[in-house]
């Protein structure tokens, strides 16, 4: 076994150990964690967080990625170890080789037939054009019609190892926090669902496909569940691109005025001018035209189609920084303007002093919440940016690919509708909890709204 | 008020020319005229001579920005940023790298992306403030904080879904109107039905949640507990003083996006094959077209800008005590 570094990966796990540092040097601002204890003592807060957590965590196990060793033929003589050529991943071992389980074209979810018909010789040896059976769908059934009985007797079994699983998982966690004056319950409840519905899934693709197969004849579960790596990769690089511009032009304007809040505004305008959609399609498109240029540049396709994405996350945060560049000028402004910045100017400190320790901790909400709120429409934009065909690189697992890839088949007589159900339905679930998250967030931090609280 | 307006006009100018100068450093510097020419040509048939012949068709063969061959004015004239770029301004867009005219093709299509863009903004807005206001109705209740996780359940549907379930929904299932297609003459109103519903479908999550928040805000109002001191009944308080009052950040708010109307949506355009300026975009999109793209940029950020001027224009007319100055 091999381990292989993508640059994606690596930046997810910089972002992730970087954002796990930030929160904790926060942990000493009571006023911070006082605004945290708003957002998790509701219920909906700790559920819509748990989720999120667990879409971050199959991304994260989904970026461990390495090639398997290849067992060298008896004949070969030598001690050199070869590598599989295709990149696998930590959670496709977790999955149980899902994805590895191809058929030959589109199937529905369950079935044990493939959808479309085909030469095939029966019984008999004779040959008749039917549609022939899966190739790892219901091999262990002796005749089709066990097939219901067979599916609840394997969801009972898997039920059982989940419920075993959620028990391993949760107990410690009640132990240590059953005094806490947090809604944990909710947490649990939701960690309870996923687990056990993890479980379900990879017990039972061992014997169904449960959301069917696309045209290609991949599982379109396995598909989905690949999707979340992309979304969330997508979601928080794009932001963190774009961040450091708008918080240094945001904050210079605001504190310097003159000239440099001129530029800044001359700036922001011409981006935010340029329609969004068709700047970051122009910008994607340069791109690829300069890798097809360049053929040489990548020596394994995933890591083209890694540059490919990295570089969307690089163009869709250079052409959306404006928004958040205007907010923290107008809020640097208000703030330069209190008596205790006034205060370190008259003692002599210095700009870049005042800058880190007065303005930018009183910007920190407006990041937060832009940061929460952003990712959302991020993995949306995605699906969009895929469909116009300036999106991730179609070898990469995406939502948007699989609906791109999928919504002509609506129109087939009988409908083929699991492969768009599965993709709208992981993207969802993750978005409906960013943006529940993000609301709570933004009650929380946003001064004008918990000041409305206070009245009330 | 005009003298405002005039030097309003006046500041647009450097941004138009900043958008320019990116454009044309994304098209022209990063992405030079030989990459393109490789490019339109396809690998097989690059040669030097190949080259040179397809940027000397297209008027890809003079220097970018300075000519010091030509003689007086010419230094700056013949080069590949005025033609390209400078002539933008005059609204000259040029031809297509198809060879068509691409502003006649921008003004027939304007037209059907307008055809269904105005529709569904203005009953969007109609549906929308409906909607918020029936929930501040209930506001502080069950009902209020249901339907305000319904808006966020809306909201966190993809686009796509609404479009696609939409077709599948009516158009194939119900078998009420074409699933796409347009058409100029006759019952154009059966081909604009389904998108405008889908358009405003899509929006309510978003829109109802933006407006509920500005009524609340304007529920909070002093003038709000006068009048339901002195024994308004709650409904004439919504509809009298709260709906009034908050048609001003309503009606700034949606200004902006007036102008963009002529853009039309690329989704909804492609989807129900509308031959309007958003399939037009990502046609050019799909065939690479930069000059097409070029154009839409330009065209766009007036649109943009022309909005934030209305934007201004509208907070006087609304409220009588902004002045512009």
């Amino acid at each position: 076994m091999k381990p292989v570094l993508l640059w994606s990966d690596a930046l997810i796990f910089l972002l992730v150990i970087s954002l796990a540092l930030f929160f904790w040097r926060l942990r000493r601002d009571p006023q911070t964690r006082e605004r945290w204890a708003d957002v998790f003592s509701s219920r909906l807060g700790m559920v819509a967080f748990t989720v999120i957590a667990a879409y971050i965590l199959v991304a994260l196990l989904d970026s461990l990625h390495f090639r398997r060793a290849l067992e060298n033929p008896e004949s070969l003589a030598t001690q050199e170890v070869f590598y599989d050529n295709k990149v696998s991943s930590v959670f496709d071992v977790l999955t149980g080789g899902m994805g590895d389980r191809f058929e030959r074209t589109y199937s529905a979810p369950f079935a044990l037939l493939s959808f479309e018909k085909e030469n095939i010789k029966d019984a008999s040896g004779r040959d008749i054009r039917d549609f022939p059976p899966l190739r790892h769908a219901g091999q262990h059934l002796a005749h089709p019609d066990e097939r219901a009985a067979d599916i609840l007797a394997k969801s009972a079994k898997a039920l059982f190892w989940g419920l075993l699983l959620c028990a391993l998982v949760i107990a410690p966690q009640w132990l240590v926090l059953r005094g806490s004056p947090f809604p944990w319950a909710a947490s649990w409840i939701t960690q309870g669902v996923i687990l056990s519905a993890g479980v379900w899934m990879v017990g039972i693709s061992h014997h169904y496909h449960i959301l069917g197969t696309d045209q290609g004849g991949a599982d379109v579960l396995y598909q989905s569940l690949k999707g979340i790596r992309t979304g969330v990769l997508l979601g928080t690089l794009a932001t963190l691109v774009m961040l450091p511009i708008a918080v240094t032009l945001g904050v210079m304007a605001g504190y310097f005025k003159g000239w440099v809040d001129d530029v800044v505004q001359y700036l922001y305008t011409t981006l935010s001018s340029i329609p969004g959609i068709l700047l970051i399609a122009a910008s994607v498109l340069l791109f690829q035209v300069y890798i097809d240029l360049n053929p040489d540049f990548f020596a394994v396709g995933m890591e083209k189609a890694d540059a490919k994405f990295i570089a969307l996350c690089f163009i869709l945060g250079v052409t959306s920084w404006s928004t958040l560049c205007r907010l923290i000028r107008a809020e640097t402004l208000k703030i330069s303007q209190l008596g205790y910045v006034q205060a370190a100017h008259a003692f002599g400190v210095s700009h870049s002093r005042i800058l880190g320790r007065h303005v930018l901790p009183n910007v920190v909400h407006i990041i937060l919440i832009t940061f929460v709120l952003d990712f959302s429409a991020l993995v949306l934009a995605e699906a969009v940016l895929s469909y116009i065909g300036v999106g991730v690189d179609p070898s990469m697992g995406s939502w948007g690919n699989m609906i791109n890839g999928a919504r002509s088949e609506l129109s087939r007589e009988p409908t083929i509708w699991w492969t768009l159900t599965g993709a709208f339905f992981f993207m969802f679930i993750l978005v409906l909890a960013a943006n529940l998250f993000s609301d709570l967030v933004r009650d929380a931090f946003d001064p004008r709204t918990s000041l409305r609280r206070a009245d009330a | 008020m005009f003298a405002y307006i005039v030097r309003r006009l006046i500041y647009a100018i450097p941004i138009l020319v900043g958008v320019n100068l990116l454009t044309f450093t994304l098209f022209f510097v990063v992405n030079s005229p030989d990459d393109m020419a490789a490019s339109q040509l396809g690998d097989k048939y690059v040669t030097p001579e190949a080259i040179e012949n397809w940027k000397q068709k297209n008027g890809y063969d003079k220097p970018l920005f300075l000519n010091p061959q030509a003689a007086g004015v010419g230094q700056v004239t013949d080069t590949i940023f005025f033609d390209k770029s400078v002539r933008l301004f005059a609204f000259d867009f040029g031809r297509s790298e198809s060879g068509r005219d691409i502003t006649t093709d921008v003004a027939t299509r304007m037209w059907p992306s307008l055809a269904v863009a105005l529709p569904t903004f203005l009953v969007g807005i109609g549906v929308n403030i409906c909607v918020a206001l029936m929930v501040v109705m209930f506001r502080g209740t069950r009902l209020d904080r249901g339907a305000v996780f319904v808006f966020v359940a809306l909201m966190s549907i993809s686009y796509l879904f609404y479009i696609i379930g939409g077709q599948f929904l009516v158009a194939k299932t119900w078998r009420l109107v074409p699933i796409s297609g347009f058409h100029t003459e006759g019952q154009v109103w059966k081909f604009l039905i389904l998108p405008v519903l889908v358009g405003v479908v899509a929006g309510i999550g978003a829109g109802a949640r933006w407006y509920r928040t500005l009524f609340l805000e304007e529920a909070n109002q002093d003038y709000v507990r006068t009048a339901r001191a002195k024994g308004c009944s709650e409904l004439s308080i919504l509809f009298r003083h709260i709906l009034p009052n908050a048609l001003i950040p309503i009606l700034t708010g949606v200004v902006v996006l007036i102008p963009s109307l002529f853009m039309g949506s690329l989704l909804i355009e492609s989807f129900f094959g509308i031959p309007g300026l958003g399939s037009y975009m990502l046609d050019a999109i799909n065939s690479q077209d930069f000059a097409i793209v070029r154009s839409m940029v330009f065209i766009g950020s007036i649109l943009y800008i022309v909005g934030l001027l209305l934007t201004d224009i509208s907070y006087t007319w609304a409220d009588p005590r902004v002045r512009l100055s």
